[in-house]
């Protein structure tokens, strides 16, 4: 979908990101970490030429990005950035509609995609439509950023540190609503952050990038399991790469059915650690499960929480 | 004569003012309007109060010409030069923020903040020794001095937009004039304005100082009365150009709450 083959880039004469290569498959939820100034963001921008590689090729569905104008090479992705960039002076409808608006599409289509997108994404059209930015919260803003990008339905999704700013009950609520969404739209996502436990709870693949190199890239439980080397052990936490791995599986993956547990349940969609957590703060070895309709299909028992989970 | 640079306008991000509160402005400046046109009209039927407030003066009214030519030669005189002043100001001002513009953006600053500080008699002083009397070298005079709030205020407006807006715009496909026509110059338009309001306002005032160049504008009662110590020609000249300052400046204030309700 989205490749880049050896793309250098200085600023000022000090390189930024030197002879990297990515390349991002289709459907791909693709996580881009790495401290401020690793130049993750930098690669972002090369991907819809917001940033002009020094040397080295962009792809993109194959063709090389260069060949086309910049405008409609951004058109066919979303963007969307931490400080949500919405625009002051439109309503949430007119934001949302930037990009079908630029493609010319007629008003009747415009007005539709508009409404399905704030209702996708938890913002009622006839509440929200009409509104102006400043009268959102931070998260509601975010939402409309998203919505924004989705609107003219790219393949590609570029976000840069979309949820960075927000509390982190709003961010955990964005992440499972982009999930949803990747996962129905069966969209392409290339998503640029600091956090490592944002990385794990959305990536299907992680690029962990240091001075404008590729660090490693691989799955989540991957590079928990088999870091690279010391400053992927570090980065991922490595007194905490442990629990951060069991957050990655659900408690569905343990349950022995029929087993019998006393105390208040814990759902089997929750993860792991969750349960390792409750075990701890509770005092016992076994938890009981319900499924998500809060029927009982089991317990959960905190040997089976331990014992090395599967990569 | 400063407007300074409050338009009244609603900054992008504060609340949307309550239905009064816009009338309000409109009103004022319709108040204004007719107290301007039924005085440049009604000016000879003061003769007898200007008579006995000045009983010394045998011509206690200036009557060379009507007050009405006078003021569709001062308002001409203002709108031609302002707005020249305003496309040229708009212009070097957009100029200088992108492009290869951008490398004379810090000398067209320092030229601005100069030629802020040289006053508008002088600007004159120095034109018609270069261009001679005449209505020449006032347009030319004014048009130049009523550039600079233009450009200041153009320059200010664009970097008030915010950084995410225009990277927004770019990362989702604007073409560059597309940024510019629809997110930047919208989002400037507050303190674009006021510098065209303050740019306005001041040329009302300049381009009465014009008539010592032998411009036929509402500074000629003044001028002539001062010259004859007739105060009265002097006052009756000076109400009429401050008063169609004032109706300049709060029709910039109805313009700017239009703005907001538009858009």
């Amino acid at each position: 979908m989205i490749e880049l083959e050896r793309v250098s880039k200085a600023f000022g004469g000090a390189p930024v990101v030197t002879d990297l290569s990515v390349k991002v498959a289709r459907g791909e939820f693709v996580v881009l970490i790495g401290a401020s100034g690793s130049g993750k963001s930098t690669l972002l921008k090369m991907m819809n030429r917001m940033v002009e590689p020094d040397s080295g090729a962009v792809r993109f569905q194959g063709e090389p990005a260069h060949a086309m104008p910049a405008e409609l090479l951004r058109r066919r992705m979303g963007y969307a950035i931490q400080s949500t960039g919405l625009f002051p002076h439109w309503t949430v409808a007119k934001n949302v509609a930037a990009v079908p608006t630029l493609l010319c599409w007629a008003p009747a289509r415009i007005e539709a995609r508009v409404n399905e997108l704030l209702d996708l994404l938890g913002l009622p059209p006839g509440v929200f439509g009409g509104r102006y930015p400043h009268e959102l919260s931070g998260g509601q803003q975010q939402r409309v950023g998203v919505a924004r990008a989705l609107a003219a339905d790219p393949d590609v999704l570029l976000m840069d540190e979309p949820f960075g700013a927000l509390d982190p009950i709003t961010r955990g609520a964005l992440q499972q609503e982009l999930l949803r969404i990747q996962r129905s739209m069966h969209k392409t996502i290339v998503f640029v952050t600091h956090d490592i436990d944002e990385a794990l709870r959305l990536a299907t693949r992680i690029v962990l990038i240091d001075h404008g190199r590729v660090v490693q890239a691989d799955t989540p439980a991957a590079l928990l399991a088999r870091p690279a080397n010391d400053f992927v052990a570090d980065f991922m936490g490595r007194t905490e790469a442990g629990l951060r791995l069991l957050a990655l599986h659900s408690v569905a993956s343990r349950v022995r059915a029929g087993a019998v547990a006393a105390g208040a349940p814990i759902r089997a969609g929750a993860s792991l650690r969750d349960a390792l957590s409750l075990c701890v703060a509770r005092g016992v070895d076994r938890l009981a499960v319900v499924d998500a309709q809060g029927r009982p299909v089991g317990a959960v028992f905190l040997a089976d929480v331990v014992a090395a989970p599967a990569p | 004569m400063n407007a300074g640079l409050d338009t009244g306008l609603r900054e992008p991000g504060s609340p949307r003012l309550p239905r009064a509160a816009t009338r309000r402005p409109t009103l004022a400046f319709a108040w204004a309007l007719a107290l301007l046109v039924a005085l440049t009209f009604g000016m000879p039927w003061l003769k007898p109060l200007f008579a006995a407030l000045f009983p010394q003066l045998d011509r206690p009214m200036y009557e060379q010409e009507p007050f009405a030519a006078l003021m569709l030669a001062h308002i001409g005189l203002v709108a031609l030069s302002s707005a020249v002043a305003a496309a040229v100001g708009v212009v070097l001002g957009v100029f200088v923020t992108r492009g290869v513009g951008r490398e004379f953006c810090s000398l067209v600053q320092t030229v601005v903040a100069m030629g802020q500080t040289v006053p508008p008699l002088a600007v004159l002083a120095i034109a018609v020794p270069v261009l001679g009397f005449g209505e020449a070298p006032a347009l030319i005079a004014l048009a130049l001095y009523g550039v600079l709030p233009v450009v200041h205020g153009t320059l200010a407006g664009l970097a008030s937009v915010p950084h995410a807006a225009r990277e927004a715009a770019e990362g989702l496909g604007f073409r560059p004039l597309q940024v510019l026509a629809r997110i930047e110059l919208p989002l400037a338009a507050p303190l674009l304005l006021a510098g065209v309001r303050t740019s306005v306002v001041v040329n009302i005032g300049t381009a009465a100082i014009a008539s010592t160049v032998g411009t036929r504008t509402l500074g000629s009662p003044i001028i002539i009365g001062l010259s004859g110590f007739n105060t009265a020609y002097v006052i009756q000249g000076a109400l009429l150009v401050g008063l169609l300052a004032i109706t300049v400046d709060l029709a910039f204030d109805a313009l700017g709450v239009w703005f907001i309700r538009d858009h």
